[in-house]
């Protein structure tokens, strides 16, 4: 058995009446991709946010690379190798995609307590900033404003700002929300390629790309994790059929 | 036709930005005018230009806060009038020949303005510490408010502390003193001041450009990516603002200095709304607009005041007009938009 990356133990979250999550646990082993589907309201935004630390559970643990980090910050979770994308991509518009993966970059190499050296020339940020964006395929669209970037740019822009983190586990929250046909080939491409370095836990609606890229399914409903299993365990089971994919599927 | 490009190549003429332009102008002109104005004589415009330049400093500590971090302060007279009473006090005791305190250890005023100077700064920022640390866990309108609630508590108990004149003030008979130059001469006066403004702006700047600007501008821009990016907004935005603080209540310690005044109206919330008005008029996160916006604003006060005492209903309509129609402020019409890199 390999440890798990990211262990998500027993959790438990409450708003008034509404159980939003209810004793859920799953996990996310090296090199796998690791889905979790569900119907809308089924609480994934809510599990997510506890597992990126915007939201505190009400019991419950999450455990990152053997480390218990369910009370650190959101920025504590990022350093310690909890990467991120979000459903609506979540970046500095104003300036240019570089600018946004320098930051992680800085981040990355420690305290931003530095006040006086200039970042605009700072080779060194400035360059590894750029090879990650090369590396996701931004190369020539570095110095563009976030702004003006298709969503499936400014997508591949937080991969970079994440993987400049040097992450030991990925949480990405609908990749492939608004790319096209195209795109979505493309970063289910990329998705492939990190996998052997980086697990993925991969919130997705397009059920092409997560029965094409998971390993294993979670599937989320009423707050609660009613199924886990292979690909073909999710395809096989009648409750997931009933309970999410609909009749005709 | 294999040349596209027409125009000749001027050839080592570095290319400025037409806001580097403007910015040259405009302390070209702010140095120029009481240099002129001193020449023959009129010692009125050179006090006028160092009530630009003063306000200007404040301006900029603000625009550190506001335009660099999002962190819109309403209470930024608290530091102001902080610096101030920190001159006033000191020359307080320095004049009577008093002690601040006894006990646990003896503090005497001084007539020093380079240790007024520190000391105002300092105790500026130990105060933006205790106010940013509690009203930087609010946001927007709360952040807003609660910034102006310490500034009125502060205003309070300067009305209330008698020994400093209370309501009326403290006067500040003698202005305080500077090695080596006369400070008692109004351009010699200006002069510093418009050093310590270069200086205020060109901290602003490469703190601006370092990686805690880069931090504490993501906090503005989108505080989310920042956390996500592994840097906890709270203490940048802390740093950031009592850095602000710290400015801004230079540039009361001078205003002090300038008046041979201190009072309670230099802590009031208007003036934490003047502070605003320099630097929305000028443009917020614009280097110098805190410059254009404080000279605007003084040239109306006193020219237009001159003519009718409701010249605030031009400043009105001028702080209308920048706002509906050009979000840059004064320096946007002129340069267009800031450039990001």
């Amino acid at each position: 058995m390999t440890k798990p990356v990211l262990e998500v133990k027993g959790l438990h979250k409450s708003f008034g009446a509404l159980q939003a999550t209810k004793n859920v646990s799953l996990d996310l082993k090296p090199n796998e991709i690791h889905a979790l589907i569900g119907p809308n309201g089924a609480g994934k935004s809510t599990l997510i946010g506890q597992i990126a630390g915007w939201i505190t559970p009400d019991s419950g643990s999450i455990i990152l690379d053997s480390e218990d980090v369910t009370s650190e910050t959101v920025a504590s979770r990022s350093r310690k190798g909890l990467g991120r994308s979000f459903q609506v991509s979540s970046l500095a518009m104003d300036v240019s995609a570089r600018r946004n993966v320098m930051l992680s970059v800085q981040a990355s190499q420690g305290s931003s307590f530095r006040f006086w050296k200039q970042t605009k020339s700072d080779e060194e940020l400035r360059e590894t900033a750029g090879n990650w964006l090369r590396k996701v395929g931004l190369g020539g669209r570095e110095d563009i404003a976030v702004s003006e970037l298709s969503h499936g740019e400014r997508r591949q822009v937080e991969v970079a700002c994440a993987l400049a983190l040097k992450p030991k586990a990925l949480l990405l929250d609908e990749p492939m929300a608004g790319l096209g046909p195209t795109g979505s080939i493309q970063l289910t491409e990329f998705l492939e390629e990190i996998r052997p370095e980086i697990p993925i836990l991969l919130i997705e609606h397009d059920m092409d790309a997560v029965f094409r890229l998971a390993d294993r399914i979670t599937v989320l409903v009423g707050g609660a994790a009613i199924l886990s299993g292979s690909v073909d365990d999710i395809r096989a089971s009648a409750l997931v059929r009933e309970a999410y994919l609909g009749e005709e599927a | 036709m294999q040349r596209t490009d027409t125009a000749p190549k001027s050839i080592n003429m570095p290319k400025l930005s037409r806001e580097t332009v403007v910015n040259i102008a405009v302390m070209a002109i702010l140095l120029a005018l009481p240099l002129w104005a001193s020449s023959i004589g009129e010692d009125y415009y050179v006090n006028l230009a160092s009530l630009i330049t003063i306000f200007a400093i404040a301006g900029v500590g603000l625009n550190f806060a506001i335009g660099q971090g999002g962190m819109v302060s309403f209470g930024h007279a608290a530091f102001f009038g902080i610096g101030g009473y920190t001159t006033g006090i000191a020359a307080f005791h320095s004049f009577e020949e008093t002690l601040f305190m006894a006990m646990p250890f003896a503090i005497s005023g001084t007539n020093q303005m380079l240790i007024i100077w520190i000391v105002a700064m300092v105790i500026c920022g130990i105060a933006a510490l205790a106010i940013g640390a509690i009203s930087l866990r609010t946001e927007g309108v709360y952040f807003i408010m609660i910034t102006l609630a310490f500034a009125q508590m502060i205003y309070y108990f300067a009305i209330s502390w008698p020994t400093y004149g209370g309501e009326d003030g403290l006067s500040i008979y003698l202005r305080n003193e500077l090695p080596m130059v006369d400070a008692e001469s109004a351009l010699t006066f200006f002069l510093v001041c418009f050093v310590l403004l270069l200086g205020a702006i060109f901290v602003s700047a490469r703190l601006s450009g370092s990686r805690f600007g880069a931090a504490l501008g993501t906090a503005r821009m989108n505080e989310t990516r920042l956390a996500t990016s592994g840097i906890d907004p709270f203490p940048i935005k802390l740093t950031g603002f009592v850095i602000s603080a710290m400015i801004t209540g230079l540039a009361g310690a001078l205003f002090a200095e300038l008046n041979g005044f201190v009072g309670p109206s230099m802590l009031s919330w208007h003036r934490s709304g003047e502070i605003m008005v320099f630097v929305i008029l000028g443009g917020v996160g614009r280097l110098y607009g805190p410059v254009i916006g404080a000279a605007l604003f003084v040239l109306l006060e006193t020219y237009i005041g001159e003519w009718t005492e409701h010249w605030q209903l031009l400043l009105g309509l001028a702080l209308l007009g920048v706002v509906l129609f050009a979000r840059g402020g004064v320096m946007g019409m002129i340069a267009g938009r800031a450039r990001h890199d």
